[in-house]
């Protein structure tokens, strides 16, 4: 496994009983890269990331990632990643404030470094009229971005993305990835997931799981040039559906 | 005019957040109409009224020719509604829930058969199974079954497509097809924008209001500045530079493209090429395109 590879995946396995929902999986991840990690539902995306997350012991093959085992050293791994779902984010009944400074000290930040980041991101969201509002007021575009920066707010060197802008408003989705581009110019990974085709074009790498397997791994330029296509939309088509 | 729903400025608010605010529109006997928008613009509020769920705070409405409100037991025995979150019985089997539903609104498998056929045989090989250990995609078929199997005149499909995958949101949009040859009104919310296309009619829906409403490219046809597709080397660069840049009226990425909009309206082209040129930008693209139905969306979006 290469020692500068970010996440390092070598023929990981996960069954469910008789059922293989991750079949011998390997690929590596770059630091700073944003990995898209696409497929159709039930390709085995969601098993291959909580695997990933240190939530999931795989059944065989190997891993690391942030330099950390996927069987020995979960709890290392939880430390240093961060992670955020379209289901999973803040708690509705806190406020902005109350929100970051719990995941703070839910992630081992002092004191005083939790009141320097909660005025970091109140500044850098510019959302200091929201400051002592409760999250279930805010319009969703800002909870999603205040979600990213709280995923973000132990400084990980990874972090997950679950579907980060499932029915989100078109121009936010667009601001979000901006915040996605900043994270990875300061050399944070991002691993992201997403039903969108053309965010898959704002990938560095585009991995497309079918039936638990990894049917293609490259640049998006690359894929659509191996697959003679125009789009990552048709890659997707002709990946998922090949017999069609 | 014989339309399947009428809606008259109807509202509905939870204390102090206007879900829907005087919303108006009709639709055709048979016709796909689709409401377009994210988390938040009132779709699920608005189906859930006009199925009798909720009552409105004001305005009035009347599915199959029956008031909302007044006869709201009628429109419960004629419409069928499929919501967004799985609501079928996790623990009856597909072919237990399916017979459940038929019997709920006195009526068989059997007598409507036809209707649902072109569904039923994906899930035929798993009638036995119980509905909470099918996949996200047979959850989905069956809910559209249940739906269907009292033959019911509208049809109201809340968000069917969400969080499915491209290839798998192709072929729910078939089914609907089919449905709608057979003559059915389909009411069908999304937030996926690339989904009008599959529409008669669409509304676009932001927070509350509806924001347009009509034939797609009635509404595409609408937008009068021209927007060009410009591609670089370096797509993130390229993104700030025309930000910073004097005239921009609107820079958004789309895919390994990014849409741009001037100020000026016409024939910009070679000064923002001498611009991008001068900021040491290579492999320069640079086109002008139709607008797309996103591009309409995030337009009215900023009006």
């Amino acid at each position: 496994m290469g020692e500068n590879h970010i996440i390092s995946v070598k023929d990981l396995t996960k069954k469910f009983g008789s059922f293989t929902a991750v079949d011998k999986i390997s690929f590596n991840v770059l630091p700073g890269e944003i990995f898209g990690f696409l497929g159709a539902n039930g390709a085995g995306k969601t098993t291959a990331m909580r695997m990933l997350c240190g939530l999931s012991i795989p059944t065989s093959g190997k891993a690391t990632v942030a330099g950390f085992d996927v069987y020995r050293q979960t709890e290392s791994i939880k430390k240093n990643i961060g992670y955020m779902s379209q289901k999973f984010s803040l708690y509705e009944d806190l406020t902005v404030k109350e929100n970051i400074e719990f995941y703070g000290g839910v992630y081992g930040l002092s004191r005083e470094r939790r009141k320097e980041k909660t005025e970091f991101l109140i500044d850098l969201l510019k959302i200091e009229e929201a400051r002592n509002k409760l999250i279930k007021s805010l319009p969703l575009g800002w909870k999603q971005k205040l979600a990213f920066s709280i995923a973000i707010i132990h400084e990980p060197k990874i972090v997950f993305l679950d579907e980060p802008t499932g029915g989100v408003d078109p121009i936010t989705r667009r601001q979000f990835w901006d915040m996605i581009y900043e994270a990875a110019d300061r050399n944070v990974t991002v691993f992201v997931t997403t039903h969108y085709m053309d965010e898959a074009e704002y990938c560095s790498k585009v991995s497309m799981m079918v039936d638990g397997r990894i049917a293609a791994l490259d640049k998006p330029e690359k894929l659509k040039e191996q697959f003679g296509v125009g789009t990552m939309h048709e890659v997707f088509v002709k990946l998922a559906r090949p017999a069609a | 005019m014989d339309y399947a729903v009428t809606v008259n400025n109807i509202s509905k608010s939870f204390d102090k957040t206007k879900a829907v605010e005087s919303v108006s529109f009709n639709v055709e006997k048979g016709e796909l109409f689709g409401f377009i928008g994210p988390d938040g613009a009132g779709k699920t509020t608005l189906f859930r009224m006009l199925t009798t769920l909720l009552l409105p705070d004001g305005g009035e409405a009347f599915v199959d020719g029956f008031d909302i409100v007044k006869d709201f037991k009628k429109i419960r025995g004629s419409v069928g509604y499929m919501p967004g979150r799985f609501s079928l019985y996790q623990d009856l089997s597909v072919e237990e829930n399916l017979k459940f539903f038929a019997r709920v609104f006195g009526t068989t498998i059997e007598a409507n058969y036809e209707l649902i056929k072109d569904i039923y045989v994906f899930l035929e090989p798993f009638r036995k199974r119980r509905a909470g250990k099918l996949s996200g995609g047979m959850k989905q078929k069956l809910a559209l079954c249940c739906a269907l199997i009292h033959k019911p005149g509208v049809l109201f499909l809340d968000e069917p497509t969400t969080g499915v995958d491209p290839v798998s949101r192709n072929e729910f949009w078939e089914m609907l097809g089919k449905l709608k040859e057979g003559g059915i009104t389909i009411l069908v919310s999304t937030p996926y924008m690339d989904e009008a296309s599959k529409c008669d009619r669409i509304a676009l829906m932001q927070k509350g209001k509806i924001l347009d409403i009509g034939f797609l490219n009635d509404i595409i046809s609408k937008y009068e500045k021209p927007v060009y597709a410009l591609r670089s080397g370096d797509m993130h660069k390229l993104i700030l530079d025309l930000r910073a840049a004097e005239n921009t009226d609107s820079v958004y990425s789309f895919g390994d493209y990014l849409h741009y909009t001037d100020r000026r309206g016409k024939a910009v082209e070679e000064d923002i090429k001498k611009i991008l040129i001068s900021k040491g930008h290579t492999d320069l693209v640079f086109k002008q395109i139709n607008p797309g139905i996103e591009d309409c969306f995030m337009s009215l979006m900023n009006k």
